[in-house]
């Protein structure tokens, strides 16, 4: 394809809104009451952020791999693939992290300090409100909820709290920032009200990472050169 | 396709209520369907209707049982109204299969199967045409396009082949969004295809400089699509009252006027607005009956259209 200026966002979506929720809607009720599981999950990863132990971590790694290994399969691959072609790249994108997290699992835990209140924020709100906004948006039903674990969106917001807490190194953020990027501008084109919420969050969480990642540095050089 | 209008929802209302033998004036009572206007397709005189039915995004509705079901409505009330030519693409996500749901539910007799090759490299081209027939579940194609122009010099001669030995009646390029005009041209005058299918509307008017006289010249038909802008442009007229002309040539509202300002272009054969609304896809059709604007009202329908949206 040539003359790429040419083409807007609009071009590359294929795909209504009501198609959309709808296979958010059918891919819930397939997989119900999994949703309690994932709720379950959600919260265990909110304890391992809260009381940062080595075992924690890796128990919260664990969990996350698996929650993005299976939405690279059920949601990805099984379903969003049959409305977006690009799907089945996204699915190899969520597999390579899942991977990626599952290493994360088994590193040193940073215990450099982290913005562990911003975290945990980044955390809850995946978990506990972000099924709420289907009840908020225009012609949502709980029925299209978006659930951590189940759905790509939360279960992302979410890693990229887990990443910030635990200062994690730049190439585990780039998956997870980067689905924020084509979420927000695939609701964006389909002019969703809270398009603007997962690149926000991305950015609040990438800024907060620099800015922790600047302070110890200083400290650090401070100490040195006191020795 | 935007939210209805006021004066669409009034309209829609009142086919709805005539289609239940509801509240019809005897005189409205007595007045037979007035037939879809046709073309003929320059290359063979073939008559075909000068609307069509499009299915970017709005058939593209997966496994959804519901939006399947829909479809299967839509193109029900699409070929009950007269209609008969669909078109697709590979490119289209599930809507080709959901198409082929509804063929094999519906049986149309006089359907004009419209599809695309997308793929790159021609070797390629082979065996997505013939996956695309599976899904249409059609014995061959009417016509195969190739979609934007992609690996054109290696896919023309294999459709033009398949169309001389009878698995293809016709072949064509296509293009959207006012791209690659140059080389459209360039095709158009130098291959013998059957069809060009460019993006036109009472904005868009680029294709009026030199594809459309082209088209004419070369005796080539001309397939419109995004006659709406892909919605956009009947959003930014919901709520315009509809000018003086409208009623003259028996528009009531903007999506009728902006169908008939395109079908009325000689050089155009017909038009695929996409909808997913069985109310669209009438309202669509009546855009195909009845007068049509003569160059001077076009020429207003284009300057209201700007002065409006």
């Amino acid at each position: 394809m040539s003359e790429w200026w040419t083409y807007s966002l609009s071009d590359f979506l294929m795909f209504s809104s009501r198609s959309y929720y709808r296979l958010i809607e059918s891919y819930n009720a397939a997989i119900w009451p999994a949703h309690l599981l994932a709720l379950v999950a959600g919260i265990i990863v909110i304890g391992a952020i809260a009381r940062p132990r080595q075992q924690m971590q890796r128990v919260a790694a664990l969990v996350l791999a698996a929650a993005w290994g299976w939405v690279a399969w059920a949601y990805q691959l099984e379903r969003y693939a049959e409305i977006n072609t690009a799907a089945p790249y996204f699915a190899a994108a969520f597999a390579v992290q899942a991977l990626l997290l599952c290493g994360l699992a088994y590193r040193p835990r940073n215990t450099a300090p982290a913005p562990q209140r911003v975290a945990l924020g980044m955390i809850a709100l995946p978990i506990f409100a972000y099924p709420l906004l289907a009840l908020v948006r225009d012609g949502g039903t709980w029925r299209q909820t978006e659930v951590f674990g189940i759905a790509p969106d939360p279960t992302v917001v979410a890693t990229l709290g887990v990443l910030l807490a635990w200062r994690a190194p730049a190439i585990f953020w780039l998956i997870p920032v980067l689905w924020c990027l084509v979420s927000g501008a695939t609701l964006m084109e389909l002019k969703i009200g809270h398009a603007w919420l997962l690149p926000a969050l991305a950015l609040t969480a990438v800024l907060a990472r620099v800015v922790r990642s600047k302070k110890p540095r200083d400290l650090n050089s401070t100490a040195n050169f006191r020795s | 396709m935007p939210p209805t209008s006021p004066s669409r929802r009034h309209l829609l209302a009142s086919m709805i209520a005539a289609s239940s033998g509801l509240a019809l004036s005897p005189l409205l009572a007595a007045a037979p369907p007035a037939p879809l206007l046709t073309r003929a397709i320059p290359s063979s005189g073939e008559q075909l209707p000068v609307i069509g039915l499009g299915s970017w995004i709005t058939f593209n509705v997966g496994r959804d049982p519901q939006g399947r079901r829909e479809t299967v409505d839509v193109m029900r009330q699409f070929f009950a109204g007269g209609g008969r030519l669909v078109d697709s693409s590979p490119m289209y996500g599930s809507a080709q299969d959901v198409i082929g749901e509804a063929v094999q539910a519906l049986k149309p007799a006089r359907l004009f199967s419209a599809d695309k090759v997308w793929v790159s490299g021609g070797a390629r081209g082979v065996a997505q045409v013939e996956a695309s027939r599976k899904l249409w579940r059609v014995p061959r194609f009417d016509l195969l396009q190739v979609h934007n122009l992609l690996s054109w010099e290696e896919h023309l001669p294999l459709l033009l082949a398949m169309k001389r030995e009878g698995r293809l009646r016709y072949v064509g390029i296509t293009t959207s969004e006012g791209r690659r005009h140059a080389e459209i041209e360039k095709i158009m005058a130098s291959q013998p295809i059957d069809f060009v299918q460019i993006s036109y509307n009472a904005l868009d008017r680029d294709v009026e400089q030199r594809i459309l006289p082209l088209a004419r010249e070369r005796k080539i038909g001309v397939i419109v699509n995004r006659p709406f802008r892909q919605g956009d442009l009947t959003q930014a007229l919901a709520g315009k009252p509809l000018p003086g002309w409208g009623a003259d040539i028996g528009c009531t509202t903007w999506a009728q006027a902006l169908l008939k300002f395109i079908v009325s272009h000689p050089a155009v054969t017909c038009a695929i607005p996409a909808t997913s609304s069985v109310a669209h896809v009438r309202e669509n059709l009546l855009a195909g009956t009845g007068r049509m604007p003569d160059e001077a009202l076009r020429k207003r329908i284009a300057q209201d259209v700007e002065r409006l949206a």
